[in-house]
């Protein structure tokens, strides 16, 4: 029973990492069409940043908040640079850009700081809460929790509240009937892409603490889960990409405590195929229109 | 003030003969105007070359005499055009509300945005009962209201519509053309609808212009045009 309600809650946070990586992949594909396989190395490069920032200034936050901007400056560099100049009458064209992105990123930041890992250390403790002789969520764990759910509402609240977040939605799902409507719409896949990278760097950034430290590749499994976890959820929908995140968080830590560690990533890719082969579109599939 | 001014356009696809090929019209400020023609005349491709979603090969679109040539789309909308699409262009996946509002957006700031949406509802009532409801739930009706009045949020100067009867029953057509006929009239607001319902365009028209093969063979008042059986024979099928 301890056992159960620990894994649990690691589970939980472990998800929310998840789940928020997997919500920047879905808002990229949303405002592009494209799946950004740089996402990872994208990400690390600004965590990087952040802890240079932190080495130099002694703040956690000082970090953080660099890394953010860092993650959202590269996004926005990355579109405006790169992928706005890439053919987009078919996917692949962008995918290959994405993959020779994250070459030249992860061997630069190979060549500039080396392959090992840099200890990274949590703004709070990682000891585990003592809950009646139960150990529950630490405080980091907590905080991760905490700035996941705060992100992704204020994410909400962007996306569906406001007059950026509608040109934003209205871009993704139609572009042409977008721009006769007035809406900038190359300077809404900008911003898409800031917000996307962004919220990827947040997410390596409250990874890296957890794992052995930061190294150029050090968000790659990440990304390959996040990946699963955004294609469960629908690719499209936010709401999937969380529920999704948190489901395959929990799964996996279960799967770590009760089975193996090794045995976490073909749970993750047994979800996958079975909501495949179920749901071809995802959980959470865009509604169909009416024809008549 | 905002007359829209056609000069030498030749538009075409691939490297395939132009579809408009040295067009030249000049259509007036206020009123409506009538675009006829068969088939592959040229009308869709000239009202798409007018707002920029085709690029032109050669020649200039003026609006209200400032060259709108270069500028892009969202750019020409922001100039003062509207374009409604045939097949209607709602936005399937956000509800009529954030339609309307989408469309106001960059003419209007908060307050005034609301107050002309609501403004729509008034002009289009089946459209205030149904809020709530997303693009994709629409009937092929209320979808072609939703796309009116959402180019109308914004308070064009010239709007051009194509097809908008495309499917739809005579007597919802009838309306449509009614709301258009009476905001014309109220806002001087000048209009350019394409159409093949020619019987129904001419009789809401002030002027109609027929293309052929990507030019004006025929520049008119609704009413001569209307009467004029060897134009519609020749150019018209009927």
């Amino acid at each position: 029973m301890d056992r159960l309600v620990f894994l649990l809650s690691s589970g939980l946070a472990r998800g929310a990492v998840l789940a928020l990586f997997a919500l920047s992949l879905v808002i990229v594909w949303r405002a592009a069409r494209v799946v950004n396989f740089a996402q990872a190395a994208m990400a690390i490069a600004a965590v990087y940043v952040a802890f240079a920032i932190t080495a130099a200034s002694g703040s956690y936050w000082l970090g953080l908040i660099g890394g953010l901007a860092t993650g959202a400056l590269l996004g926005a560099a990355v579109e405006a640079g790169l992928m706005r100049r890439v053919p987009h009458t078919t996917p692949l064209p962008g995918m290959i850009v994405a993959i020779g992105l994250v070459m030249i990123l992860q061997s630069g930041l190979s060549i500039a700081f080396g392959p090992q890992h840099r200890t990274m250390r949590p703004p709070f403790s990682e000891r585990p809460f003592d809950l009646g002789g139960v150990p529950v969520l630490s405080p980091y764990e907590l905080f991760v929790l905490v700035v996941a759910a705060l992100v992704m509402g204020g994410l909400a609240l962007l996306f569906n509240r406001t007059s950026l977040g509608l040109q934003l939605r209205a871009s993704a799902f139609a572009p042409e009937t977008s721009r006769l409507l007035g809406v900038r719409v190359p300077r809404m896949v900008t911003v898409g892409w800031m917000l996307s990278v962004a919220t990827a760097a947040l997410a390596a950034l409250l990874l890296v603490p957890t794992e052995l430290g930061l190294n150029p590749f050090a968000a790659d499994l990440l990304f390959v889960n996040a990946f699963a976890v955004a294609v469960i959820g629908g690719l499209d929908s936010p709401a999937g990409a969380l529920a999704a995140g948190i489901g395959v968080g929990i799964l996996s830590s279960l799967v770590t405590g009760y089975v193996s560690a090794s045995a976490a990533p073909l749970a993750v890719l047994a979800v996958l195929t079975a909501v495949l082969l179920l749901r071809p579109g995802g959980l959470v599939a865009a509604g169909k229109a009416r024809s008549a | 003030m905002s007359t829209l001014t056609v000069e030498r356009l030749t538009v075409g696809y691939g490297d395939g003969a132009p579809v408009l090929d040295g067009l030249d019209l000049e259509i007036a400020d206020g009123g409506i105007v009538a675009l006829l023609g068969a088939n592959g005349a040229g009308k869709t491709t000239l009202l798409r070359a007018l707002t920029g979603l085709v690029p032109a090969r050669s020649g200039r679109v003026l609006l209200g005499g400032a060259d709108l040539t270069g500028l892009p789309t969202e750019d020409r909308v922001r100039r003062g055009l509207a374009l409604v699409p045939e097949g209607r262009g709602v936005v399937a996946e956000l509800t009529v509300d954030e339609n309307l509002l989408l469309g106001g957006l960059w003419r209007h700031r908060a307050a005034a945005r609301r107050a002309a949406v609501e403004e729509m509802y008034d002009l289009f009532e089946p459209l205030a009962r149904r809020r709530g409801a997303h693009g994709h739930s629409l009937s092929g009706g209320e979808r072609q209201m939703l796309a009116l009045a959402r180019a109308l949020v914004a308070r064009p100067d010239v709007l051009l519509l194509d097809e908008p009867s495309l499917g739809l029953a005579p007597l919802v057509v009838a309306q449509l053309l009614g709301v258009l006929r009476e905001t014309a009239r109220r806002t001087g607001l000048t209009v350019l609808l394409a159409e093949q319902n020619v019987t129904g365009a001419l009789s809401v028209a002030d002027r109609g212009v027929v293309l052929s093969l990507g030019e004006a063979v025929a520049d008119r008042p609704a009413a001569e045009l209307a009467a004029e059986p060897a134009l519609r024979h020749a150019y018209l099928g009927f």
